[in-house]
């Protein structure tokens, strides 16, 4: 197997890994702050990339469904909080994942109403189609290599958001003490609603990224957030720290292990089995690897609390 | 001198630069009631904690009967004799009084492994339970939900409860907490009584009832034990005066 | 209007036996089907009303269990019904077509896999057990899209339906009266379980587990066991579904029906005898009659979901008795 195989391998895993932090960092934060568990971050993710999918196809403009992915995942995030989430906060963890789960069966048959059940197809602006040849003479997708820029461009304003700016210190109080906030003279719920349409728009900006390498369609979500669960549980819950790295470790994870596993189970299987048992392997990893992490530390890598 | 049911050992923890528990060596002589006082933050519920398990010290042991038990488990404890009541109500507050109790005879009779017959409807667990209510004046509450008792009923099911597992000793943190000044009075009567049947540890913050009850008193300042003895040498103690009872005055 | 619990439960049992026997007569065999998966969605969610409702543990991955009691009738008739040997390392069998062989296999088998992975999970608590009882119920679902033995992602096909000893299991009415005669005994030990020792004490460990340790119980093997007996259910349950379907394929791990059985408890109400009971039903002709008055019924379904957790603590038989359900 060549390096260039691998060079290209490690690439895809850690583009799949930024598109992953962007729903991780979405759902660590809004579990941090507010302490909810939401099964609809999917829906959010699914609602970005429809909303791209739809501009383009009436503009052209890749930029400006890029825009749009962001404004409806963020509205919708905005409305649904005001409508149903906040009464959620205190709630057993039990009621949020029914509220949430419930949520996604609106999200997607509403969706399928307006959209119907075909998938769309949202094009990769010509602008960055095509492969760029990087240092070493590897070959490889424009759009990829944008997606790895643009996810680590996301974790840095992140970082930067919450360790820099004001929004960012009423988070990190609201994680430890939300009464101290409040006393402070911090508007709660509107910080709640703000926190929330952020990660809404950051997964609705995945969806439209990943959106342009796959097709759009109802049910795209859930594979993702399931993921995006596995990162955060990896990252410990709360810390988009812990995202950032869970998120690279699993993208990275699934990509490797679904190519390399099949090669190494060949050296000692006929072809077949190693591929058919390969295949099986990979896909089970991350949750293998995620029940390692757990088994040695059960809150996660960064986690404090249960 | 008889033995003491129930000893800690030079018993330290701290949490960071605090040092919670310090250098902590106290005992429990059978029928005798030792009272543990100090002024909030002194580390009384840490100390507590330490003696039945739910937090392990940094180092030091803790003995109960002869038997060293500091590297087992809260329930371990629980099973070779040590009785505890919560500060808080520690109660499954969707359950009925007798049902409650009966969760501590289950625990006494290491009943928990059954799966067929109603935990209610056997004797063996039943009758303990009741024994238990009646000594505590709720036998008339048997079947009302926990989450609707009285503040003071609660405390006193706490007891009950503890009383159910026939412990070789009690650990009680601030049973007093929180009842009237008649509740106090009868459950100072009923502890009095209780002495006999196994010692009792107690923390409390009443000082009529400490005073009253306690045949020794140890008073526990920044997680130190600074003096030990009746509850006249403690009156009289100039440390103690110092320390404690200086602050108040 | 308040009903007695016990009425309301007799009122269900007796419509359970009466809406198939009136469907026989009037010859409507989809209704008798359509009541069989009710009853066994119900069974199911019995098994996750143990440790839900009793135990408090939010398990997101019950599917996990339906899904192996569904591959251990598959792969034991599969091979039945092609004459092949099935090689357990320790010993080889032709497969069978015997139901109370294929139920005991599933259960078994469920139980040992609840064994496992409740050691594990219980090592956490609060999100963190609902979240990798979700990762375990993907990495069989993954598993068995990729188990191209028996069939991957199509899954697998049986001819005719299995055989119980003395019935024609082929007639639906029969088929319903051997789910239905489970369902009960398993309500049946259901409620013995929770009046006994062992459920007061799993009762108590859900609402302080501190109480518990205190009178020198230990909560985590109650759970632990707990975990495994609610796993062994389901998989009857799920042995019980795919022979209803004569199929088998990966989806009966699919995290949605994790989902699914959950929603069976809370509109029926958790922790009680009944609520998976009706919980299933309800959700059963919510599918049935929505789904036919429009394919996005489950928009409907979200939107009464939503109001039950919202509004309605207790579900429909609190609503109906006037009792809250157990607290998770």
């Amino acid at each position: 197997m060549s390096s260039i195989l691998i060079i290209e391998q490690i690439l895809n895993g850690l583009q799949f890994g930024v598109m992953l932090f962007l729903m991780a960092a979405g759902l660590t934060l809004i579990f941090g702050v507010m302490g909810l568990i939401n099964l609809a971050h999917g829906s959010l993710y699914m609602v970005g990339a429809f909303a791209a999918a739809a501009v383009a196809g009436a503009t052209g403009s890749f930029l400006l469904a890029l825009v749009a992915a962001l404004a409806a995942a963020a509205l919708a995030g905005a409305i649904v909080e005001m409508a149903v989430i906040r009464r959620l906060y205190k709630a057993p963890h039990l009621d949020q994942v029914l509220a949430t789960f419930a949520l996604i069966l609106i999200f997607s048959e509403g969706t399928r109403w307006v959209f119907g059940s075909f998938p769309l197809f949202l094009d990769i602006p010509d602008a960055l189609s095509g492969p760029v040849t990087l240092p070493g003479g590897i070959e490889y997708p424009l759009y990829r290599l944008t997606l790895i820029g643009i996810g680590l461009a996301v974790a840095v304003g992140l970082w930067a958001l919450i360790e820099r700016t004001r929004l960012g210190i009423q988070i990190r109080a609201g994680e430890n003490d939300r009464e101290m906030i409040a006393a402070l003279g911090v508007d709660i719920s509107k910080l709640y609603t703000l926190v929330f349409a952020l990660g809404a728009a950051l997964a609705g900006l995945a969806g439209a990224l990943v959106g342009a390498i796959q097709s759009v369609q109802v049910g795209m979500g859930e594979p993702v957030l399931i993921l995006a669960f596995v990162v955060i549980v990896i990252g410990g819950i709360g810390s988009v720290r812990g995202a950032f790295i869970g998120a690279l470790l699993v993208g990275l994870t699934d990509t490797l292990g679904g190519v390399f596993l099949p090669e190494l189970f060949k050296l000692f299987m006929d072809t077949g089995a190693a591929q058919k048992s390969g295949a099986a392997l990979a896909s089970m990893g991350i949750y293998v690897l995620m029940g390692m992490v757990l088994i040695w530390r059960p809150t996660g890598l960064f986690g404090a609390r249960a | 001198m008889s033995d003491p049911v129930l000893a800690t050992l030079n018993l330290n923890k701290s949490f960071g630069a605090l040092k919670a528990t310090d250098d902590v060596s106290i005992d429990l002589k059978p029928g005798e009631i030792h009272a543990i006082i100090g002024p909030n933050g002194a580390g009384k519920s840490t100390l507590i904690k330490q003696i039945c398990g739910g937090l392990k010290p940094d180092s030091g042991r803790v003995t109960l009967c002869g038997q060293d038990v500091s590297d087992q488990s809260t329930q371990v404890r629980a099973q070779a004799g040590l009785g505890r009541t919560f500060q808080i109500s520690e109660l499954c507050m969707e359950d009925t009084v007798l049902e409650n109790a009966v969760l501590g005879a289950m625990g006494a009779e290491n009943l928990s492994w059954r799966f067929w017959r109603p935990a209610l409807k056997r004797p063996e667990l039943r009758d303990r339970a009741e024994v238990a209510l009646e000594r505590v004046g709720l036998s008339d509450e048997r079947d009302t939900r926990c989450a609707n008792l009285s503040h003071g009923q609660r405390r006193q099911l706490e007891v009950a409860v503890a009383l159910t597992l026939s412990p070789r000793a009690f650990v009680m943190d601030e049973p007093m907490a929180g009842l009237g000044a008649g509740g106090s009075k009868r459950l100072t009567g009923f502890l009095d009584g209780l002495r006999e049947e196994a010692p009792i540890l107690l923390v409390e913050h009443d000082m009529d009832a400490v005073f009253t009850l306690a045949d020794r008193i140890s008073v526990l300042v920044y997680g130190k034990v600074i003096a030990t003895g009746t509850a006249d040498e403690i009156r009289t103690s100039p440390e103690v005066r110092d320390a404690y009872l200086g602050d108040e005055a | 209007m308040r009903l007695d619990e016990k009425y309301l439960n007799g009122l269900l049992i007796a419509g359970l036996l009466a809406l198939p026997l009136w469907a026989l007569v009037m010859d409507q065999p989809f209704t008798i089907t359509l009541v069989t998966r009710a009853v066994i969605l119900a069974l199911a969610a019995v098994g996750l009303n143990i440790i839900l409702g009793i135990g408090g543990m939010v398990s997101f991955g019950h599917a996990v269990f339906f899904g192996i009691g569904g591959y251990a009738m598959g792969i034991l008739a599969y091979h039945a019904q092609t004459y092949t040997a099935l090689d357990l390392g320790f010993f080889t069998t032709d497969g069978t077509k015997s139901m109370p062989v294929i139920w005991l296999m599933a259960m078994v088998t469920s139980g040992i896999v609840a064994f496992f992975i409740g050691l594990l999970s219980l090592r956490t608590s609060g999100v963190y057990f609902i979240m990798i009882t979700l990762a375990f119920g993907q990495m069989f679902f993954y598993f068995a899209i990729s188990w191209a033995q028996y069939g991957g992602e199509d899954g697998l096909s049986i001819y005719v339906r299995n055989d119980f000893p003395g019935l024609n299991t082929l007639m639906p009415i029969q088929f319903y009266a051997i789910c239905f005669t489970l369902l009960c005994a398993v309500l049946f030990l259901f409620a013995r379980l929770q009046a006994s020792p062992f459920g007061l004490a799993l009762n108590a460990a859900r609402q302080t587990a501190t109480r518990v340790e205190t009178v020198g119980l230990n909560p985590m093997r109650l759970k632990l066991l707990a975990f495994v007996l609610s796993g062994a259910v389901t998989g009857l349950a799920g042995a019980l579904f795919a022979d209803l379907n004569r199929f088998v394929s990966p989806t009966m791990f699919s995290w949605q029906l994790s989902g699914e059985l959950i929603v069976l408890i809370i509109i029926g109400g958790v922790g009680r005898l009944m609520g998976p009971v009706i919980g299933a039903c309800v959700f059963v002709a919510l599918e049935h009659f929505l789904g036919d008055l429009t394919e996005f019924w489950h928009v409907y379904l979200g939107v009464i979901l939503l109001c039950i957790v919202l509004f309605g603590r207790g579900g429909l038989i609190g609503l109906l008795t006037g009792k809250e359900g157990a607290h998770v």
